[in-house]
């Protein structure tokens, strides 16, 4: 398949026609929505951004943690599997490795979500 | 019913019971704010008098659709804002409690209080500079007075201890089949760790900023009674405490404008019990955890269709800064 433009550029494109073009004509609730809407958009090129990379940073950690190959388990089925043994309380906060992963798990994904959060900036503040 | 004009007509019908037969109604306006009930602020005096500063307090469209199954109704919030103004909470003053053949529906009409809800402004501008250092010993004392309230004479409230909270979110969790590994060490951890038990006392609720009125001052008020119910003290003292609603300022752990010891110390000092930083790290976690949920039965409105909209597509992309609060306060006790 074409590349050009990419995704990410369409997305980029609609961004900027929403926040130059559309919101400045709306009012009340529609404006708003608006810059939710530009929000949105952003959390999307973080995310077609990071995905691939998070994915496979996460996947190999889950691998490690519940010491399985990460070629027989797909990334959702690890997560299962780490619930599972959350709940059974087989992992728990004392287990090493958990909390760091945990850790580095949330702040990939706050980086995609919502980097400006306050929670984001204390975790990283104590790595 | 629910023009501006048909309102109007019906406070106007209300004329005696507001103050006065020669009174009239001015300045109705709807208040942003509040999605679960309609808030109106009006003046109501003489052409030529000094007017009353009121609010109109109102289910949507009059009829009664609460914003959750523990909502109280708005009859008794009213008879509960009663009972804590008795008690010396900063609280508005119910002046009348709306009847059928009043023709506004389930309603209530209390005095308008000047100041600020805007926790940003509350938080940033310079204009509440000197309120900012009093406000944790403030919220501490009104906490501790509503604590106070003798049971026996509010209206009957549901009753949710924490351990029946931690049940209730764990079940909508786990009924979305949605694994999320914080949230299961969340609450395993709180299982394993939960504090002593204590009496049942009043609750707000819903006690942080958003909900109180505060002026240069100050706190003036403490509004939003509609999740009130018979509960741990320490809930309250912890929800203000969630980073979530320290909205920006981590590092002032009540409200993003005080320290928990001002905070704590007033409680104890004005009749509440003391309470230590181990029990508000509890509550604090099983505050994040319910908030995270929150944000998840939000984003499930998208989810099913009933609310296309993109703002509660967003709010999905939100319960990850309830797992990363949640990290941060695990870390804290692990290590401590």
């Amino acid at each position: 398949m074409h590349d050009q433009p990419s995704v990410s550029e369409l997305v980029a494109a609609v961004r900027g026609f929403i926040s130059d073009s559309a919101a400045p004509q709306l009012t009340g609730h529609a404006a708003f929505h608006a810059r939710v809407a530009i929000n949105v958009l952003d959390i999307v090129l973080r995310d077609l951004d990071g995905r691939a990379e998070n994915d496979r940073k996460e996947t190999a950690s889950l691998a490690a943690l519940l010491d399985v190959s990460a070629d027989a388990h797909s990334h959702s089925e690890m997560v299962r599997m780490l619930c599972e043994k959350l709940r059974s309380s087989e992992l728990t906060l004392d287990t090493p490795g958990l909390l760091e992963h945990l850790k580095t798990t949330a702040i990939a994904q706050l980086e995609v979500d919502q980097p400006k959060y306050s929670g984001l900036r204390e975790a990283l503040g104590r790595p | 019913m629910g023009t501006t004009q048909e309102l109007e007509n019906a406070l106007n019908a209300l004329g005696p019971k507001l103050g006065g037969t020669d009174g009239r109604v001015s300045d109705l306006k709807r208040l942003s704010g509040g999605a679960s009930q309609e808030t109106w602020a009006f003046d109501f005096g003489p052409d030529k008098g000094p007017v009353e500063e009121l609010i109109l307090r109102r289910a949507p469209g009059g009829v009664s659709a609460a914003r959750s199954q523990a909502a109280i109704g708005l009859e008794n919030e009213a008879a509960l804002i009663d009972r804590a103004v008795a008690a010396g909470v900063p609280a508005p003053r119910v002046i009348h409690s709306c009847e059928p053949q009043d023709g506004l529906g389930q309603a209530f009409i209390m005095n308008r209080i000047a100041g600020e809800t805007i926790a940003r402004k509350i938080l940033r501008d310079d204009e509440y500079a000197t309120a900012r250092q009093k406000l944790a010993a403030q919220c501490g004392s009104a906490a501790a007075l509503i604590h106070s309230i003798d049971i026996a004479d509010v209206p009957e409230l549901p009753r949710s201890m924490g351990e029946d909270q931690l049940a209730q979110y764990e079940e909508i969790y786990r009924g979305f089949e949605t694994p999320r590994p914080v949230f299961e060490l969340a609450i395993q951890w709180l299982k394993a760790s939960v504090p002593e038990a204590v009496e049942p006392s009043l609750v707000h609720g819903d006690f942080r900023l958003g909900n109180l009125i505060v002026d240069e001052t100050g706190l003036v008020a403490v509004l939003d009674w509609e999740l009130a119910h018979l509960g741990d003290r320490r809930e309250d003292l912890a929800w203000i405490c969630i980073n979530s609603w320290r909205f920006g300022n981590s590092e002032n752990r009540v409200g993003g404008f005080g320290a928990l010891g001002d905070f704590l110390d007033a409680y104890a000092a004005a009749g509440g019990v003391e309470v230590t930083p181990a029990e508000i790290d509890w509550w604090e976690t099983l505050g994040s955890f319910k908030w995270g949920v929150m944000c998840m039965i939000m984003y499930e409105a998208f989810r099913s269709g009933a609310d296309p909209s993109v703002e509660r597509a967003a709010i999905g992309r939100r319960v990850s800064e309830t797992e990363i609060d949640l990290i941060n306060l695990l870390e804290r006790v692990r290590d401590a």
